[in-house]
């Protein structure tokens, strides 16, 4: 135990590093992802029928391919057609992608589950529709969306794991290197879990925080 | 930019990825059949008596649900042989999975449980039925109809969460995919065709869940 | 007629749920054959008396004896136990239970609601458990309707079969909780005629109803309970004849209105 804790002290600054980096991708996917889900979730629901038909087949292939294909999709096919990224920045557009469909289709749920009442009445009163989209419709659906919101943060930091596949020095790829040169397995791999589940766990008691705020009003 | 689409490269190797699939399939079927023992323990333990049950059921779906899947495949894999177990990389895998696929499922029998009306369960009471036997021949079956449909979702999941079998180099699909994207250097075609066999195979077992649903009475 | 054993005692039983006494003393004794009504405003603990007797709820005082058995608890060094999970199976089986929601098992057709406790607690066999079961639907009207599943058939055609289940496992003693409570006004007839029936076959029941006219017609006795303890107790013509308490007199008044 000892020369465990020894070993986690020397290699602090590597492991921080990479769960710093963990923490920034995730972030920026949840950012990116939130974006386009927004997009997507309003298209879905309200958009021209082309439009709808092309959201649905994103959100749908998105749905129905595992997030490492998307990775390694998303490190390997842009070289070939001219666009240069590392592989962090691929593995945040896959991440964001990913996101983006499940946030697009739960805002879709979240939108439709209003009653429409809601929207005759913003109508009745004058409201635009793109007026009542942002006053009346979306506050109440980012409400009750929050929680899977916050859930798909998790599954996100959970997924942020896999781009140690494509060489992204984040927390478990900074975790491996560390036991190469320890071959501590159990210990820094258990290690490595502590910091993830207590990342999650954080960011799931954020979000009810939240939710607790956002139910006062 | 100039990429021209050839896909005789993919067709050539197209056997390897169907072998892939099968064999990601089989991983999910494996995982999914011992992780539905695990949640159908969890469970009922859950709503049980047992204080101490119910706080190691509350840490164990608490624990999984927020580790990545991955951590927990390597661990598995490199760690129990450390602890004196030795599995081969399938049999790891699977059990990886399984404890995976549990945590979930046990949320998903969970609420299959709640769902299920008192009254019924006093009604098997009051025949005479034991608690072991009301459990077995009223609840659960209750509960299992009740959870067919998150069970399926589940499945689908864990079955694209086999893909994570390809880093400890288990041959499954995305295994395959990424061995023939190095060799041809048909990147575009090869993502697509193993995006596209994932889609596919997902809707299959969608439709043929639906089918299984409405082969068992609604209640 | 003296020296013949009651099937059922009930003797100063007590019951409350935290703080609130919900039978207050309640003493009550049915004959081998007897058809008991018990009646009174919701809250009387009438409910609550019948799921005492099938050991659905468990009460702080008192004896239940049914069939010179004292049920759901033992006595050992002057203090009482509640009975093992399997014994009190045993004692519930004895005694048959209709719920005002019929609580038919709903991934069982009819024929297999009456067949299941038939099978696991009397331990017939299947062909055996078959023909009972295809003979109590037949005495209730539903031969036709055995493989239906609970989703399939009528609120009057599931309490039916509720109440074959229960009179399918030869309970000495049978327990119907307002059978008609939740049922469309159209079909509470067709239900009663089935109670009815039974009655005339020589059944012992215990009925809390609010149906008075049929609580009247089929009842040796009427019992009028308020407030947790039994108030009247005495044949239909004299309950419903000159009522002898002003609670009674006052509740008969609000329910004909």
């Amino acid at each position: 135990m000892q020369t465990f804790l020894d070993q986690v002290w020397i290699a602090r600054w590597p492991l921080w590093d990479g769960f710093l980096l963990t923490i920034e991708i995730a972030i920026s996917a949840i950012v990116l992802g939130t974006v386009v889900g927004c997009i997507c979730g309003i298209q879905l629901l309200f958009g021209p029928a082309i439009s709808r038909l092309l959201f649905r087949l994103y959100v749908d292939v998105m749905r129905g391919t595992p997030v490492l294909v998307l990775i390694l999709a998303a490190f390997y096919i842009p070289s070939v057609v001219g666009i240069s990224l590392n592989a962090t920045q691929a593995g945040i557009l896959a991440l964001s992608l990913f996101a983006g469909a499940h946030i697009g289709e739960l805002l879709r749920g979240a939108l439709q589950a209003i009653p429409p009442g809601q929207a005759e009445a913003a109508r009745s009163i004058g409201l635009t529709f793109p007026q009542t989209l942002t006053y009346v419709l979306l506050p109440q659906a980012l409400r009750s969306a929050l929680p899977p919101w916050i859930n798909t943060g998790v599954e996100l930091i959970k997924g942020s794991s896999l781009l140690s596949i494509i060489g992204v020095g984040e927390l478990l790829l900074k975790t491996q290197e560390v036991i190469g040169r320890t071959f501590m397995t159990i210990e820094f791999y258990i290690f490595a879990g502590l910091l993830y589940l207590a990342a999650n766990i954080s960011l799931d008691q954020l979000g009810k925080m939240i939710e607790r705020r956002v139910q006062g009003r | 930019m100039g990429y021209t689409l050839q896909f005789g490269a993919i067709w050539a190797s197209f056997d390897k990825l169907m072998s892939g699939l099968a064999i990601g399939l089989g991983l999910a079927i494996a995982a999914v059949a011992i992780g539905t023992c695990f949640g159908l323990l969890a469970a009922f333990a859950s709503v049980g008596l047992s204080r101490i049950g119910r706080m190691i059921v509350t840490c164990y779906v608490m624990v999984i649900r927020n580790l990545p899947l991955l951590v927990l495949v390597l661990l598995v894999y490199f760690a129990l042989p450390q602890a004196g177990i030795r599995l081969d990389k399938y049999e790891s895998f699977i059990g990886a999975l399984a404890l995976y696929s549990g945590a979930y499922l046990t949320e998903v029998f969970r609420a299959g449980l709640t769902a299920v009306p008192k009254g019924v369960v006093e009604a098997a009471r009051a025949i005479g039925l034991t608690r072991i036997q009301t459990n077995v021949f009223v609840t659960a079956p209750i509960m299992l109809r009740n959870a067919l449909p998150s069970l399926g979702n589940t499945f689908i999941g864990m079955f694209k969460d086999s893909s994570i079998a390809a880093a400890i180099a288990i041959p499954e699909l995305t295994f395959q995919a990424r061995k023939i994207n190095v060799d041809t250097f048909r990147v575009v075609e090869t993502w697509i065709v193993a995006s596209g066999l994932y889609i596919a195979a997902c809707f299959a077992i969608a439709s043929l869940l639906r089918r299984l649903e409405r082969r068992f009475p609604k209640f | 007629m003296e020296n013949v054993q009651p099937l059922l005692e009930i003797r100063g039983l007590h019951k409350h749920f935290g703080s609130v006494e919900v039978l207050k003393g309640v003493d009550l004794t049915l004959r081998r054959g007897e058809v008991v009504s018990i009646i009174g405003s919701s809250g009387s603990g009438k409910t609550t008396l019948l799921r005492c007797v099938n050991l659905l709820e468990e009460f702080q005082d008192g004896d239940i004896v049914l069939d010179g058995e004292t049920i759901g608890y033992s006595i050992v060094n002057g203090r009482r136990h509640r009975l093992r999970d399997r014994e009190l199976s045993r004692q519930r089986s004895m005694t048959g239970m209709v719920f005002q929601s019929f609580n038919l098992f709903p991934h069982l057709t009819a024929a297999g609601n009456v067949m299941l406790g038939l099978r696991k607690v009397r331990r017939f066999g299947k062909e055996e458990a078959r023909s009972i079961a295809e003979r109590w639907l037949s005495r209730v009207g539903l031969a036709s309707r055995s493989d239906h599943y609970p989703s399939q058939l009528s609120g009057g055609q599931q309490q039916r079969v509720a109440i074959a289940r229960a009179l399918a496992m030869d309970p000495k003693l049978v327990l119907l909780d307002e059978v008609t409570s939740a049922l469309d006004p159209e079909l509470v007839q067709e239900v009663l005629n089935t109670v009815k029936g039974i009655a005339d076959d020589g059944a012992t029941l215990l009925i809390v109803t609010h149906e008075m006219r049929f609580a009247r017609d089929v009842s040796h006795r009427v019992v009028f309970m308020d407030q947790g303890q039994v108030v009247e107790d005495a044949p239909p013509a004299e309950i419903f004849g000159n009522s002898r308490s002003q609670r009674l007199a006052e509740f008969l008044r609000n329910t004909r209105t």
